[in-house]
């Protein structure tokens, strides 16, 4: 017995040096070769950082595209979803008034159209991306608080698409992010 | 076909590619015979120099049982330590505080049992230092004790009649050095360069495009995510798991860990039928395990795509299926196999909130939990599997009036009883400890712990059952994953499923391999006419029809008053 409580703490002392120190120092290593240099990509406007490309932010103003609802309002340094379960009657409640809102700010909307992603929350709260649908029941909102032609806006939410992986693999999806920087830029 | 079905089909056949040559190799490894990694050798043979191991040792199945007993107390110890006093020590440049008792009891339980559930959240529960000298260091010998495990009991059926059941020091340093830490260093690189953050900076502040200020927590999580899906762990480095962007950026990292977490556990079959040279039987096994996973899986996919009947009624589309707690990058349907895979082994890794799926692939992720070995934990999925195959050669033996006898070897009371034993006690557990988590919630609910019981559930009626009943088979199937809305971090659930936890990975450890110990050491009977073979297509249907059984009997009226009340009322 004795012989394998020395063994083990010898072994367990071996170990995290192999595993706790030299494992991660590589990949950290290796990461700084990365997009962003192991730090996680970030994006910038007018040289100044305004944002993450993988992590969602949020977006209220009528003139951006809006991402998903978020349960913890996209604090990106405390990740959650709802857990709302399915039959929640308090839950339930809140998609109708998220359904009313976007009526409200989209009024020749037809509840139809509005794709399930538009009223759930994500399941980290920093959902950066939402479906092509999504996108598309926002275009006239967009124009009419920009100015600017509905067929332009269009043509971005197609630019800005990103379709299933080697175009056969898994959902197409919009990153809101990028989508209102490319409307910023149209602007000027 | 659309796309995001191709998608499960690619990632699991993408799976086979890898896992059965792997399996092939790992053999060889734990055999002994020569293999191309060869060139590992002096690393293990300085590891066993500076540990004052000798690998030629050989152990019978009770010593190897002390050794893992022994090494795993260890890590309890150190690790209980160093949780609480985390806000102390270095590497914390978030500032995060100490774990509380209670909190660290259940941690440290839940990452030495290879379970991972969380009871705290990554971003502000646990500092830099004991993500890795602690969470990721478990994640990697937790597998490695399972897998060395495993190891022992093929060991048992490979010679006609053996104690002498090699070193598991041996097949232990192996199943790292070997397997677990070459595969973690080519997948966390994978995802560090699709996106996951690899340096050791502390959170990050920016003013976002609308002009709020947000933080960022980051910090070197691609080792970590690499070892967590590799050993069947789960644990996440972020609160919400690879659902977090940063844990699992897109489709391609996303394929990578579903990949990752299923390749050893099928492995480790195909293992088991080249190291007793049985095949056939291996074969069979994976047939059996194979099925299983397809019958939850295809319902599952089915009730996600079809999105909630309850928004439906609102007049909302659910041609994208059900997106409450998903994430649009992945969509429905691979978080739907997602849930099935993460459920059936024991990864209990999440992309996409279990609490919020539609009620029936509740009930299939619960089952998948229950039944815990198709496919099964890193080694651990096959010594589950043992226990329904002695059973089932127990009642065959009954069934056709003969001795009942499994390679050889004559299975006989004292194995029946372990096998029993193992069988009674996940029922036993599980409904046990829910059973008084629902006394405590209904006439306890004013009980001053930092979360009173009446505010535990975050959903009424049934649902909020299914949260009880959920945390308790995670734990006992050391699982991890959770129906998250349930306020776990308190005493009560942090010391109750801290006792779940460990007798539901030690026991159904130590039970298969002392029955494969004792079995082993019996005189070898070769094959006669009268043999029951248990490598034939009826047999398999036996086995499957034990585990549908024993499972039914055993959790049926749980099920029915947690996620089929649930579906049954959302018909209406």
């Amino acid at each position: 017995m004795k012989k394998y409580i020395i063994q083990s703490l010898r072994l367990t002392l071996v170990l995290m040096v192999l595993l706790c120190v030299i494992y991660p120092l590589i990949v950290a290593f290796a990461g700084g070769f990365s997009k962003g240099n192991g730090g996680g990509e970030k994006i910038s406007k007018n040289g100044k950082v305004v944002g993450y490309a993988a992590i969602g932010q949020s977006f209220t103003k009528p003139e951006y595209f809006w991402g998903r609802p978020s349960a913890v309002g996209y604090n990106a340094a405390g990740s959650a979803g709802s857990n709302k379960g399915p039959s929640n009657p308090d839950y339930l409640k809140e998609v109708s008034s998220r359904i009313d809102t976007l009526l409200k700010y989209n009024p020749s909307l037809k509840k139809a159209d509005i794709p399930a992603d538009m009223v759930t929350a994500s399941g980290s709260g920093l959902d950066p991306n939402i479906s092509e649908q999504g996108a598309i029941i926002q275009i006239k909102r967009i124009a009419a608080y920009r100015k600017i032609n509905e067929k332009t806006v269009a043509e971005l939410v197609v630019k800005n698409t990103q379709g299933p992986l080697l175009g056969l693999f898994g959902p197409s999806s919009v990153n809101v992010l990028k989508l209102n920087l490319a409307l910023d830029e149209l602007k000027k | 076909m659309n796309t995001e079905l191709l998608g499960i089909v690619a990632t699991y056949l993408l799976t086979l590619v890898i896992a059965i040559p792997l399996g092939k190799y790992l053999a060889k490894v734990f055999a002994g015979e020569k293999v191309w990694t060869d060139f590992l050798k002096p690393i293990e043979s300085a590891i066993y120099k500076l540990s004052g191991i000798n690998p030629k040792e050989e152990m019978n199945w009770k010593q190897h049982m002390k050794a893992l007993l022994t090494i795993n107390l260890v890590w309890l110890v150190y690790g209980f330590f160093v949780l609480m006093y985390q806000d102390k020590l270095p590497l914390n440049p978030d500032g995060n505080p100490g774990m509380t008792p209670d909190l660290s009891f259940n941690t440290i339980i839940s990452f030495v049992v290879n379970c991972n559930l969380q009871h705290y959240s990554g971003e502000s529960g646990v500092t830099y230092l004991t993500q890795h000298f602690v969470l990721m260091f478990l994640q990697f010998v937790s597998a490695a004790t399972g897998l060395a495990a495993a190891v022992v009991f093929f060991k048992a059926f490979r010679d006609k009649t053996s104690t002498k059941l090699g070193n598991f020091w041996e097949f232990f340093v192996k199943s790292i050095t070997r397997l677990l830490l070459p595969l973690s260093l080519v997948m966390a690189i994978i995802l560090a360069f699709n996106g996951s953050p690899t340096s050791y900076e502390a959170k990050d502040q920016f003013i976002s495009v609308q002009g709020d200020t947000v933080n960022v927590s980051r910090g070197p999580a691609a080792a970590f995510i690499a070892i967590k899906h590799l050993g069947t762990n789960g644990g996440g480095w972020f609160g919400a798991n690879s659902t977090h962007p940063l844990e699992n950026p897109n489709y391609i990292t996303n394929t990578v860990e579903l990949v990752a977490q299923v390749i050893i556990p099928i492995a480790m079959v195909i293992a088991f039928g080249i190291f007793i040279r049985r095949r056939r039987l291996a074969w069979m096994i994976f047939g059996v395990m194979t099925i299983g996973m397809l019958l939850l899986l295809i319902p599952t996919v089915s009730s996600e795509l079809g999105g909630n009947p309850a928004i439906a009624k609102m007049g909302i589309s659910q041609a994208t299926g059900a997106m409450e707690g998903k994430e649009v990058r992945f969509g429905p349907a691979i978080t739907g196999y997602w849930s099935t895979v993460t459920t059936i082994i024991s990864t209990g890794s999440v992309n996409g909130m279990h609490d919020s799926t539609m009620p029936l692939t509740g009930a299939w992720q619960l089952l998948g939990m229950m039944i815990n070995s198709f496919y099964g934990g890193c080694g651990v999925g096959v010594l589950n599997y043992f226990i329904y195959l002695i059973i089932a050669v127990f009642i065959s033996g009954l069934m056709v009036g003969r001795t009942p006898e499994f390679l050889g070897h004559k299975v006989e009371a004292r194995e029946v009883k372990i096998a029993a034993l193992i069988t009674l006690l996940s029922p036993f557990l599980i409904l046990a400890g829910t059973a008084i988590a629902s006394y405590v919630f209904t006439n306890h609910g004013e009980a001053g712990w930092a979360v009173q019981p009446k505010n535990w559930l975050n959903n009424p009626g049934f649902h909020g059952f299914s949260e009880m009943l959920y945390e308790m088979t995670s734990s006992n199937a050391n699982n991890g994953s959770g129906f998250e809305g349930l306020g776990d971090n308190n005493v009560f659930w942090n010391v109750a499923s801290g006792f779940v936890l460990f007798l539901g990975r030690f026991l159904p450890i130590i039970g298969p391999v002392a029955i494969a110990g004792l079995l082993g050491s019996k005189k070898y009977i070769p094959e006669s006419a009268g043999t029951l073979k248990t490598d034939t297509l009826t047999f398999s249907l036996m086995t499957f029809a034990v585990i549908i059984v024993l499972n039914a009997l055993s959790y049926f009226p749980a099920l029915a008053l947690g996620p089929l009340a649930e579906y049954f009322t959302m018909l209406k």
